[in-house]
């Protein structure tokens, strides 16, 4: 998936050097190698006497502790209410003994009454790729190999033939000549990819989100395969994203960081719209192209689009029950 | 004088032991004793597997990153031959069946070398799936009661189940046969008798549930069709006991075992109409694919004959092709099927054949090109071949073991030695 990252997402401009070339390569002074080793003399002797010091020997303790519990933590879905809480916690303070820094997970629910849907507007998409970019930061994708969920596919006009378009277009846009169609994960409504995991460590929400528990996923993939609009993304390595671009405010099922080895997915940006806001990609998009919302509130947008517009779906024939539209002006 | 004195002193060693312990010290003996020839054999196994173990370290490290698996191919060389070898071990059954319930005697003699195979193709099945999984350490949640397993749902889940079931049945079933045998006693039907048939009917299930594992995904429509799971039991009953004949055509040269010419010959008839039935599935699966092309039929263009300028698989697959043809050419006239030189070679070309085709022309073109058309290649990276040759060398180790021990005691040369009191 290496297409045109690079040159649009200034992140990724430069492969970064690991830490240790990086300090083997720096130009220093004499005044800045003096004063580096100074510090790097005083956090020596720090660590010396952290060594002996019973609180940071606590602090591990409780490290080693919150490993052991993550580690044999039960399949989320089928948690208490006070388990997923506890766990949720766990989340933060592992986080905050190994960063000394604070991330706000939250565990919410589903709304009641609420079942999301998604509308895109074919002729208004412009293909800026904002939707894509937002993505990437608010849901704390892997830098390293370029994650994406959202793939914008250039077409020619008249054809609609997704094995023609081209979803690595690098150029000026709109291209004359050209539309533009975005597909992620459709949040069917009849998934074929749950259905296949072994252990139930994917599943709909009661408000229609599709959602993968990365602790309990075990990495077969199997998922992957079943789904028929490559929504699916899977860890290879360890993800990478850079501290100072950390979307601190995460949703177990949502954008919390991952790890090696475990499927992820768009989840409507679970941290947004169970809090009443729009994913990243819709708030994101200049063009208005993308609409979500309540499908069981008539008085909604996504409502009136259905209403209003003719509407079709992608590979309707598998079954799907996909709960993402596309229309036209 | 000495030596008699040595061996009457074994024998009172021995007769302190239960039989059952005597069962275990007696195979281990026979395991790690044997000629130069024998422990080169076992020696460059262990080495391979302890290269296969080293590349594994490395993948469990660094992440699946080092194989040459992506977003667009998520399944490659691992769960290529998880498929190929649970053809492997379903094709015992061809060995089980005659001896068992037709009372077939040329089997007979061969049948527990078939379920030795099956018992190593099933832990190599096993292994290959447990290095494709991103997280090894997690495979706990799949066992019932202490995590949540997505049974009947989900097909892996059925998958682990046969898988599972089947092996402790070929574990079991050899080890009351062999281990009464040891005792000098006949095995008694009505313990063995009820577990064959459950075993029969479990062979067929091991390779059909694995064909629907893939068959059940209508993303893939490739995979998505109902030949394939006659076709997975075709190419099994094909490549199965083609490498039976091979293995005991190695058995007979080299160990006492009493394998008679019938036996092979038997076996030959059984892989000759299979390949014959392979070639006709091949055939009418390249008749849909080709006749009226559609996009359902873009894995198989480029499987075939490359799509976009792409095209890595198909050097393989008419290779593998071209060795079925020569194969089946060969064993389908008499003469030349019962020439064991024509014979062994003819099987080795659908060994290989079958191999190729059910890896590389099977599950990776399922996801070429991906659902929205993009063609993205796979190339296994020296991590998958080395992890995969390791597991290889482990399922070869397994089965020198398992025929190590169980020969003697076959032909009669290796006896427990019972107290008086208890006969």
């Amino acid at each position: 998936m290496s297409t045109n990252g690079q040159e649009l997402f200034p992140i990724l401009e430069q492969k970064r050097p690991s830490g240790l070339a990086q300090l083997l390569e720096r130009q220093v002074d004499r005044r800045t190698a003096v004063q580096t080793a100074a510090a790097a003399l005083t956090a020596g002797l720090g660590l010396l006497q952290a060594g002996c010091n019973p609180l940071a020997a606590s602090e591990s303790r409780e490290k080693a502790k919150l490993d052991w519990e993550t580690f044999f933590q039960g399949n989320y879905r089928l948690m208490e209410d006070e388990e997923k809480d506890d766990t949720v916690r766990r989340l933060e303070r592992s986080y905050e003994l190994n960063t000394g820094r604070r991330i706000n997970v939250s565990g919410q629910g589903p709304r009641k009454d609420v079942l999301y849907g998604y509308a895109f507007n074919v002729s208004k998409c412009r293909g800026y790729m904002d939707c894509v970019k937002a993505c990437i930061a608010e849901n704390n994708q892997d830098r390293e190999s370029d994650m994406r969920y959202i793939r914008i596919h250039e077409m020619r006009n008249g054809e609609m033939d997704f094995g023609k378009a081209d979803d690595g277009f690098f150029r000026d846009v709109p291209a004359a000549g050209h539309f533009y169609i975005g597909t992620q994960c459709f949040h069917c409504q009849n998934p074929p990819c749950t259905e296949v995991c072994p252990v139930q460590a994917t599943w709909m929400e009661p408000d229609g989100i599709v959602v993968v528990d990365y602790n309990w996923c075990i990495g077969c993939r199997y998922c992957i395969a079943a789904c028929p609009y490559d929504a699916r993304r899977f860890n290879w390595a360890d993800p990478v994203v850079p501290e100072n671009e950390l979307n601190p405010n995460q949703h177990y099922l949502g954008n919390r960081l991952r790890m090696k080895g475990v499927v992820e997915k768009c989840t409507f940006c679970i941290q947004r719209s169970r809090d009443g806001k729009n994913p990243a990609c819709v708030e994101a998009c200049e063009t208005g192209a993308r609409i979500f919302g309540n499908l069981l509130d008539p008085d909604s947008e996504i409502r009136w689009v259905l209403k209003n517009k003719k509407v079709f779906r992608l590979k309707e024939d598998l079954g799907t029950e996909p709960k993402f539209w596309y229309f036209m002006d | 004088m000495a030596t008699l004195t040595q061996t009457l002193n074994d024998q009172l060693t021995r007769l302190r032991q239960s039989p059952l312990k005597q069962f275990f010290l007696d195979g281990l003996r026979e395991v790690t004793s044997g000629g130069v020839r024998y422990h080169v054999w076992m020696a460059s196994l262990t080495l391979v597997m302890c290269l296969g173990a080293f590349a594994y370290s490395v993948q469990l490290r660094e992440g699946l990153v080092v194989t040459g698996m992506h977003d667009h191919v998520s399944w490659g060389l691992y769960i290529s031959n998880f498929t190929f070898l649970v053809g492997m071990a379903a094709a015992a059954v061809i060995l089980v069946m005659p001896t068992y319930v037709l009372k077939d005697t040329d089997f007979a003699k061969a049948v527990l070398v078939g379920e030795a195979m099956a018992v190593s193709a099933l832990i190599m099945a096993i292994s290959f799936v447990v290095v494709d999984v991103g997280g090894p350490a997690r495979l706990w949640h799949l066992i019932p009661g202490i995590g949540v397993f997505n049974w009947p749902s989900s097909m892996l889940a059925w998958d682990i189940l046969v898988l599972n079931g089947y092996l402790a049945l070929n574990l079991v079933i050899p080890f009351y046969i062999l281990y009464s045998h040891y005792r000098g006693r006949k095995p008694l039907k009505k313990y063995y008798l009820p577990a064959i048939f459950l075993s029969i009917l479990w062979a067929v299930s091991v390779h059909l549930v694995t064909a629907f594992l893939y068959a059940g995904l209508p993303a893939r429509p490739f995979w998505n069709t109902a030949l394939m799971g006659p076709r997975f039991l075709a190419t099994a009953f094909t490549a199965g006991p083609a490498l039976m004949i091979l293995v005991l055509a190695v058995l007979r040269k080299y160990t006492d075992i009493d394998i008679r010419w019938a036996t092979i010959d038997k076996l030959s008839l059984v892989v000759t109409v299979a390949a014959q039935v392979c070639l006709v599935m091949l055939g009418s699966e390249l008749f849909v694919e080709f006749y009226r092309e559609t996009h359902h039929g873009q894995s198989a263009m480029y499987l075939y004959f490359g799509l976009n300028g792409k095209n890595a698989l198909t050097p393989w697959i008419w290779t593998s092709i071209t060795m079925s043809l020569i194969a089946t050419a060969i064993v389908s006239v008499h003469r030349l099927r019962r020439t064991p030189k024509w014979l062994y070679s003819a099987c080795g070309l659908l060994f290989v054949g079958i191999l190729i085709e059910k890896g590389l022309g099977t599950i990776i073109p399922g996801f070429i090109p991906e659902p929205w058309g993009r063609i993205e290649e796979y190339v296994p990276t020296w991590v998958e071949l080395t992890v995969s040759a390791g597991i290889w060398a482990l399922g070869a180790f397994v089965f020198t073991v398992l025929a190590k021990a169980a020969i003697p005691i076959e032909t009669g040369r290796l006896r427990c030695v019972d107290p008086p009191a208890a006969e």
